[in-house]
């Protein structure tokens, strides 16, 4: 280790002092560190303010940008869902909507806020910023490569947009845009609204693809001295392994979209069977919409966990860093990420209950599902296992944590019901299963967006967030989103089917009405709360405390840049070698209740570290 | 990140010596350039799309509703009177494989630093992918001649044609960008940019001959997936 990185005295007064005298006996082996085998990164830096700012090679400025654009698509999701909302609510007040416009609302609702928004938000946002911060690199390791992929995602992004603009509007189609309906006349923007959703998704994944090359390279191949896989935090491992399933789910997303677009501007039938149309035999004939079923689920049930697990990596960081413990048996939280990861491919017929399969496909795919719960279990123990007897602060970031975990034990639970096909079968189609993965997929990943975003702010910005606004912000959307989506497991029940515009002819719905306005009143507070957060960034950005250089008294790496914010190249003159895991929290015999991943065995010689 | 070394470590054999690469530091490939690594992950991903077209397409042809076009007749080509089945295709795949090995012997001279050697096969195996897109669009619009659309076709299954079309376009498709990268590189080569160091257009990276070898993975990738297309397409 030299001299010139450790500039951090703070916490290395103690290895003199505590170890009085006693250095002599210490092997001086155990500071050793593989020398360095692969050269300095080769980094162009900017010259101009678009260099710099727009076109941008600089992955922290990247993960900005993908986050900001984000945001942007998640605001209009966010307005779709009160549209929605105040149909199914106050039907009365919501004159403006036709039918039409619903399901064009609930489609971009859908598509916008798994792919647009969480998928880019947490890969593209959080890992651009974190990946290399976190395994100790300067940038990703093809910069060139990472500007362009956040530009075809903002392309992808604007022709969505486009989308309601063209005539017809938006799909209509729903998120899943099932053939042969999604591009018969009839169907909502079955004519420029689904071409531009389709060439958006290539677009997409294209993007992704860039992006996802890049994350995946630096964490394999550009870690820092001394960073082993089994020493980098969670959060790296759960946006890697997402990374990893992307990278083999969008495939099947990417020769759907570009079947489909066949099938709508070539007439050809991949996945169109013959269909009469008042009387007379359409064009198509012979294609198979089952198909586009399969594919599209091999792609979307991974996504789920594309959303999923670098949540999981993210929250396990914060809970451990704010209960101020290591977390709770690491590496098998690191193999249950890969796990689900490698399970995830195999259960996505699940979706498909009721498209009419063999029963034993049925019962197969039910039993992979179920499967999936160990390791998440596994998961949800190590979280409440972390937060035992340790030295919690409830603060925001916290607060999230905690929402976190009860909400994604909620959702992971009415999973099990869904998972079971005879259970299923009655549930399928209604709002059973909106509350199902809205808690799970929506709420719960949101809840750990939010938690980062508290937590790092600091780090991107310098400046601390407001606490008690960060507090209203919270305790407003964990009651709201349980009052949005709990009741709404009792609409399933009920039989409330999903995806209709009006239901109140119906006799048996009337328990519905009220609790549809109940929930739509909730909806528009938490909708209106998630801008306590832009309130309390741009409060902050201007009048803000500066933060102190690691505020959270954090061990990994991206807290020990060379500035706060970090500069283009992160960690100045040398990289920092790395001699243990991020989770040294509360060691015993330790000066600090923290061990930085930087600190060498010699200076806490008598403390009781765990070797990693 | 051009010339990696590796001072000190020893890469030991079989599954002990991967375990022992995943267990350490700063690479799990060990001396592999970044940019390798990366076109063989693209690769992996890109076999998910080749694989999905496929499957798709085995999927489509066991339940068309009408008979599947007899293959051997369709493909066939008529030299003089007799019709000879298989034969452009033959030919097809016989100028990429070709141009396979070319590329292979390119990578060789390129990492001996036999600039003006590697500079022509690279230029070799960029015609050979040319000659092979020339003799698709050939066979295209031979196809389109008889009347073969992607929304139906005189033959059988109105499938077949959408298939054909858009899997062999999309191979096509990679074959046309690596022709462009090849003649780019063939330029780069020539020019010697490697030997000076000199900085890429875009990237503003120095190169290296290890590119060529990047290049070559994508290569023979393609080459392998038109075996592939092959076998399923026309031998099936």
């Amino acid at each position: 280790m030299s001299d010139e990185y450790n500039n951090n005295k703070s916490y290395q007064a103690q290895s003199s002092e505590v170890l009085d005298g006693s250095a002599g006996s210490i092997n001086p082996d155990m500071d050793y560190v593989r020398p360095a085998e692969i050269p300095e990164q080769d980094l162009y830096h900017a010259h101009s303010f678009i260099e710099k700012w727009i076109f941008c090679q600089d992955a922290k400025v990247i993960g900005v940008q993908y986050f900001l654009t984000a945001v942007f698509t998640g605001i209009v999701g966010l307005i779709l869902s009160w549209l929605m909302r105040l149909q199914l609510g106050f039907p009365e007040l919501a004159g403006f909507m036709t039918a039409e416009h619903y399901y064009q609302f609930v489609t971009m609702h859908g598509m916008i806020m798994v792919v647009y928004f969480l998928t880019a938000l947490f890969l593209g946002g959080f890992g651009n910023y974190l990946i290399p911060l976190m395994v100790g690199a300067r940038d990703m390791v093809f910069p060139y490569v990472n500007m362009l992929s956040f530009w075809m995602f903002f392309v992808a992004v604007a022709v969505l947009m486009a989308s309601f603009f063209v005539p017809g509007g938006p799909t209509g189609a729903g998120w899943t845009l099932y053939p042969p309906q999604t591009i018969l006349e009839g169907t909502p923007g079955s004519g420029m609204g689904i071409l531009l959703m389709l060439i958006s998704l290539s677009l997409f994944v294209i993007g992704f693809t860039m992006g996802g090359l890049n994350y995946m390279i630096t964490i394999l191949q550009a870690r820092t001295r001394g960073m082993t896989l089994m020493r980098m935090p969670l959060t790296v491992w759960g946006i890697f392994t997402a990374t990893v399933l992307a990278m083999l789910a969008f495939p099947a997303l990417l020769v759907s979209a570009i079947m489909m677009t066949l099938d709508k501007v070539l007439q050809t039938s991949f996945f169109m069977p013959t269909i009469l149309k008042a009387g007379e035999v359409l064009e198509y004939g012979g294609g198979s919409p089952i198909l586009f079923q399969h594919l599209f689920w091999f792609f979307g049930h991974p996504e789920v966990y594309i959303v999923a697990l670098p949540a999981f990596g993210i929250v396990s960081d914060l809970i451990s860093v704010h209960a101020r413990k290591n977390i709770f048996g690491y590496r098998m939280m690191v193999w249950a990420i890969v796990g689900i990861g490698g399970l995830s491919f195999f259960v996505w017929a699940h979706h498909m209950y009721v498209s009419g399969m063999n029963p034993w496909f049925g019962f197969f795919f039910a039993t992979t599902t179920l499967i999936i719960a160990v390791p998440t279990a596994m998961k949800v123990y190590n979280w409440i296992l972390t937060l035992w007897r340790g030295n919690i602060r409830i603060n925001t970031v916290m607060l999230w944590c905690l929402g976190f975990i009860v909400t994604f034990v909620n959702g992971g639970i009415t999973g099990i019901f869904l998972g079971n096909v005879s259970v299923d079968v009655p549930l399928s189609d209604t709002y059973f299963v909106i509350a199902h993965f809205h808690m799970v997929m929506g709420i719960a990943p949101l809840m750990v967006i939010m938690g980062a975003v508290y937590h790092w702010f600091p780090l991107v910005a310098g400046k601390m967030l407001s606490e008690t606004l960060g507090k209203w912000h919270f305790w407003i959307t964990f009651l709201g989103a349980y009052s949005i989506y709990f009741p709404m497991h009792y609409l399933g029940f009920i039989g409330v089917p999903r995806r209709y515009f009006e239901m109140y002819d119906s006799p048996y719905m009337t328990s519905a009405v009220g609790m549809n306005e109940f929930i739509s009143i909730a909806a528009f507070i938490v909708g209106a709360a998630q801008f306590i957060l832009v309130f309390n960034i741009i409060k902050t950005l201007k009048t803000g405390k500066k933060a102190e250089q690691n505020p959270w008294k954090a061990n990994s790496l991206e807290w020990y840049t060379s500035t706060v914010p970090p500069e283009h190249g992160n960690f100045g003159e040398r990289l920092p070698v790395v001699h243990r895991w991020p989770y040294d929290f509360s060691v015993p015999g330790a000066k600090d209740d923290f061990i930085p991943q930087t600190t060498a065995p010699s200076e806490v010689a008598n403390t009781e570290v765990e070797k990693t | 990140m051009s010339e990696q070394k590796i001072d000190g470590f020893e890469l030991k054999p079989g599954f002990k010596g991967m375990a022992s690469d995943t267990g350490s530091d700063q690479t799990m490939f060990k001396g592999v350039h970044w940019g390798k690594a990366m076109m063989w992950i693209f690769l992996l991903s890109d076999t998910f799309v080749f694989s999905c077209f496929l499957i798709s397409y085995m999927k489509g042809r066991g339940s068309t509703i009408v008979d599947w076009p007899n293959t051997s007749e369709v493909f066939s080509l008529h030299v003089g009177d007799v019709p000879v089945p298989l034969l452009l295709i033959a030919i097809m795949t016989f100028v990429l494989i070709t141009s396979s090995g070319t590329m292979a012997l390119a990578v060789k001279y390129g990492y001996e630093k036999n600039r003006k050697m590697c500079g022509w096969l690279i230029l070799a195996t960029a015609l050979g992918g040319l000659t092979f897109v020339g003799m698709q669009v050939f066979e295209w619009s031979k196809l389109i001649h008889e009347g073969v659309r992607p929304w139906g076709n005189p033959f059988g299954a109105a499938q077949f044609g959408s298939f054909f079309f858009m899997i062999t376009g999309f191979h096509g498709f990679h074959v046309s960008i690596g022709v462009i990268f090849l003649f780019i590189y063939t330029y780069k080569v020539f020019a010697g940019h490697y030997e000076t160091k000199k900085r890429g257009w875009f990237t503003k990276m120095k190169g290296d001959y290890v590119e060529i070898e990047i290049l070559g993975l994508y290569w023979h990738f393609v080459d392998l997936v038109w075996v592939f297309i092959f076998a399923f397409f026309y031998l099936w």
